[in-house]
This record gives structure tokens, C-alpha cells and sequence, in this order.
């Protein structure tokens, strides 16, 4: 074995590996904890992974102002608390706040409308950080143009904070449809559907062949509930994030514990139906129809 | 031939297009099947167990009742390929009570060793068996520690084992699920190289 030319060709922060990460979260549930408390109870109820933030996004929305990354000091102890990974969020097109929470040690960044949009016109260059970034998408020219600039998952917007599952299944099913399209599309008519929706070509193309989108495809944004999370997995979504549903609800072990398995079993209404009995009252949330276009969080960074 | 990818949590869909090619390239019928409650690994000739997250597998592996069937057929001597989380599972010992291991390979094993995401890698590996280097691709990967008699160790990387073989039981501490390369499969479930090595940037999802 030749072990010095071996580690000679190590190489980090590849496409692979930054993919790679994100295909091992698949058939998981990503929550949303803002203390180390939080993390562990969030790893004992069976996340695959959590998402540190400063405030959840209900208490974001009651709150008001400006939303930033949560303090890295914070995000140590939350990664010293559990073994599996530790994410953070970072406001869209926020460069340094994403170097921050690289070097603090995240093991995948989320560039997120539920923060404060950092730049009007552009998203952080993802390609030039060795940390796999996550990114929401309502629709498959979104989707393409985040995994363009680097993003190694794509996850529905949804309307985060709301507890209303509706927009999730609205842009997961925009995605899905878009992608059915361009597979009964011939060449000349995807490049077309591309210029049309400003979404990159070739991805367009590599989309419409695998008739998927070439990256982990999570749901987020209002998922409350199991029969939310068995809802987006029957979508077709790879796995579940979760903000204030777990925290939001009424006894979070409970909540956590049952979407855990809700993902395992999404087709077994017979499970389904035990995993939801007696978990508690899920957040209270606010419902998408009623809310005005001025409080949405999903038409930032498009 | 029936294979069964353990399917509680995890790349799966990649495992199963592995052994698809592996079989293929051996012109074996097989059938490809997700475990996700109990009742499906007693049918299985042979079983994968993904990458992901430990703490999460080995918790729906007890609920679901599925721990004790893999068990079984291990004991039965029938072949088993774990892969990164695959092989915390298998291991006699994970030194960690957030993972209850299966004991189906005796090593014992140091959870996330290599450190964290900004810590994986890949790199070739020369591998017992396999004639070219293969593609090893290390994510938050374990360490296998201690070895227990009658392990053999396939590959090293900077002097500690990352793929060892035990009867019927072959496990890796990176994914071979993950790239084109299905040689590891094939040394699992048909006992020699059957080269079908491709270039590429690694499978799809």
C-alpha cells in the first residue's frame, strides 16, 4: 500500500463529497433546535440531523426585525453536545456570515429566506466553500440556479413558521411537475424551457434525463405533524426539515419521536395511524391563506 | 438472487443501483427490495446496509423489530455489505449508548474518527482483492479501532482499517454505494473482482 501518494490525492470539498453528505440524510428528519437542550433532545428523539438557529421561525415572524446567523459560540456548544451533524443558517447572499459558520464547524450551511435577505441581486458563491450548502427552491428554475451555484440540496421553501403544510406540497409539486415536462420535452424544446425560466442548461438537460433533480430533494416550511411528514414523503421529497413543529408543539419528544417514524412508514396508514395517536396538540400556526403577501418569507431570494 | 437494502434511513436508492450493476455484470436476475419493517430479511439472500446516521438506524432497526433478523442472517451465513453508519451497526461495539449495535462483526469502532464534513474526503484505496485502487469516498466516516480474531482487513487508511471482512460479512467505513465502481459489491455478493470500473463523478440520486 502506498499510503504516502494516497494521501498525496486526498481531495476535500469535491461535489461528491458535498453531495455525498446530503444522500446520507436521506429518509431523515433535520430539526430545528436554537439550544444545545434542544439538540439533544432532538438526537434522542432520532433526527438525523440538526438545524441551529437563533429563534425558530414562529418566534422570527412574532418577533419582527432584522433576522441574522445565530452566535457561533452558540453552535459549539450544540455541536459538542450531539454526534450527529450540526447545521446553521445563514442569510441569503451573506458570504461572510457562511465563512463564519463554516469555521465554526457546521457540517452544511443553509442559505435562508427565513433570514434577512444579505444582498438584493446575488446568492454566495457555494462552489468556493468545502461545506455542503442546502437551499430553498418554490420551483425547478430555482432549484437549478441554487444547485448551479454550488448548493449540494435542494428543499422546498414552503412557508416556514406557519405550521401550514400547503406551500410545501404547492412547490414540491411545481418541482415535480416541471421535471415530468422535461422528460416528454425533446432537445430543442428543453432549451427552450430554460430560457424560459432562467435556469441553467445543461442542468436542465441532466434533469429531464434522470427525471429528477440531480440533487437530495428535502421538504421544508410548515411541516407540523407525521401525517405532514408521510404527506411530503408520498410527494416524492427525499426526507423532512422540521422548524417550529417539533419546539412549537406540545410535548416535542413526543412530536419529534412520532415524525421520526412517520418517515419510515409515510405509506402504512395502519402505522400512520398509531404513530399519530396521543403525541400531544402540534403548533399552533398560523394558516398560509389568511396571511398577507408582505409577511411571506418564500419570495425572497428567487 | 433477492437483495435486501436496509431502508429505515440513508443513501438506499444507491446501494440498490450497486447491486443491480454487480448482479448485471454477472448476468444474475436479481430483485431488489427496501426493509423497512420486519418480515422482508428473512426472504433476502442477501442484505446492504447503508450509509446515513447510526443513532437513527439502530433506533428504527429495535422499533420496527428488525435487528434480530439481521442477526439471523448473519448467523445463517449469508452475505452482508454495511457501509459507513452500516458498520457502526454491525459492530460489537460503537463505545457510544446512542447506538445500540447488532454484534455481527467483531471490531469495535470510533464514531465521525475522520472528524467532520469539512473532514471528508476522497481518496484511492488499495483494496485485498480488487487488482486497481478503488475510489474511496470518507463522509463524517468511522474508524475501526480494535479487530477481533478471525477479522481480515482489506484496506488501511494512514495506518487504520476502513474495510474489513468477516465470514459472510464484508463493511467499509466509506461508500462504495456512491460511486460507479460496484467492485465492493461484487466481492460481497459474488466473492471476486468482476471489474466494472467506470470513470465518472459518482451515481445520481
Amino acid at each position: 500500500m502506498t499510503e504516502e501518494t494516497d494521501l498525496e490525492e486526498l481531495k476535500r470539498g469535491t461535489d461528491l463529497v458535498k453531495r455525498g453528505f446530503a444522500r446520507m440524510q436521506k429518509g431523515g428528519v433535520i430539526m430545528d433546535v436554537v439550544s444545545r437542550e434542544q439538540a439533544r433532545i432532538a438526537e434522542d428523539a432520532g433526527a438525523v440531523a440538526v438545524m441551529h438557529l437563533e429563534s425558530v421561525p414562529a418566534d422570527i415572524r412574532k418577533r419582527g426585525g432584522v433576522a441574522r446567523m445565530a452566535d457561533p459560540g452558540k453552535l459549539e456548544t450544540v455541536i459538542d453536545e450531539v454526534s450527529i451533524p450540526a447545521m446553521g443558517k445563514c442569510r441569503i447572499g451573506h458570504t461572510a456570515e457562511a465563512q463564519i459558520l463554516e469555521a465554526a464547524g457546521a457540517d452544511m450551511l443553509d442559505e435562508s429566506e427565513v433570514l434577512t435577505t444579505a444582498d438584493e441581486r446575488y446568492h454566495i458563491d457555494k462552489r468556493e466553500f468545502t461545506a455542503p450548502f442546502v437551499c430553498g427552491a418554490r420551483n425547478l428554475g430555482e432549484a437549478l440556479r441554487r444547485i448551479d451555484e454550488g448548493a449540494a440540496m435542494i428543499r422546498t421553501k414552503g412557508e416556514a413558521g406557519t405550521g401550514d403544510v400547503n406551500q410545501a406540497v404547492t412547490h414540491q409539486r411545481s418541482i415535480q411537475r416541471s421535471i415530468r415536462k422535461l422528460s416528454g420535452m425533446n432537445y430543442e424544446e428543453r432549451d427552450e424551457w430554460a430560457r424560459e425560466h432562467e435556469a441553467p442548461r445543461e442542468l436542465v438537460h441532466e434533469t429531464a434525463d434522470m427525471g429528477r433533480l440531480p440533487v437530495v430533494n428535502f421538504a421544508a416550511g410548515g411541516i407540523a405533524t407525521p401525517a405532514d411528514a408521510a404527506l411530503m414523503m408520498q410527494h416524492g421529497c427525499d426526507g423532512i426539515f422540521v422548524g417550529s413543529g417539533i419546539f412549537g408543539a406540545e410535548d416535542p419528544s413526543k412530536m419529534g419521536e412520532a415524525i421520526v417514524q412517520a418517515v419510515n412508514n409515510y405509506d402504512d396508514p395502519e402505522t400512520l395511524t398509531e404513530i399519530a395517536k396521543g403525541i400531544g396538540a402540534g403548533m399552533k400556526g398560523q394558516a398560509n391563506e389568511t396571511m398577507p403577501e408582505e409577511e411571506k418569507l418564500q419570495g425572497r431570494g428567487v | 438472487m433477492k437483495a435486501g437494502v436496509i431502508a429505515v434511513q440513508g443513501d438506499v436508492s444507491e446501494h440498490a443501483d450497486a447491486v443491480r450493476r454487480a448482479a448485471a455484470s454477472h448476468g444474475v436476475d436479481v430483485a431488489v427490495v427496501e426493509v423497512r419493517d420486519a418480515g422482508v430479511v428473512p426472504g433476502c439472500d442477501v442484505l446492504l446496509m447503508p450509509g446515513g446516521e447510526s443513532t437513527t438506524i439502530s433506533r428504527l432497526l429495535r422499533e420496527e423489530g428488525i435487528d434480530e433478523e439481521i442477526r439471523n442472517h448473519v448467523a445463517a451465513d449469508k452475505p452482508l455489505l454495511a457501509t459507513c453508519a452500516g458498520l457502526i451497526v454491525a459492530s460489537r461495539d460503537a463505545k457510544d449508548d446512542r447506538v445500540s449495535t447488532l454484534d455481527v462483526l467483531d471490531v469495535s469502532v470510533d464514531r465521525n474518527a475522520f472528524g467532520r464534513q469539512a473532514d471528508s474526503f476522497e481518496a484511492p484505496l488499495d483494496v485485498t482483492g480488487l487488482d486497481e485502487p478503488f475510489p474511496g469516498v470518507f463522509i463524517r466516516s468511522p474508524v475501526i479501532d480494535e479487530v477481533g480474531e478471525g477479522v481480515e482487513v482489506l484496506a488501511q487508511w494512514d495506518g487504520d482499517p476502513v474495510a474489513v471482512k468477516q465470514g459472510s460479512v464484508i463493511a467499509t467505513s466509506f461508500h462504495p454505494e456512491l460511486t460507479p465502481d460496484s467492485r465492493i459489491h461484487d466481492l460481497t455478493f459474488f466473492g471476486q473482482e468482476h471489474a466494472s470500473t467506470q470513470d465518472g463523478e459518482g451515481v445520481e440520486a
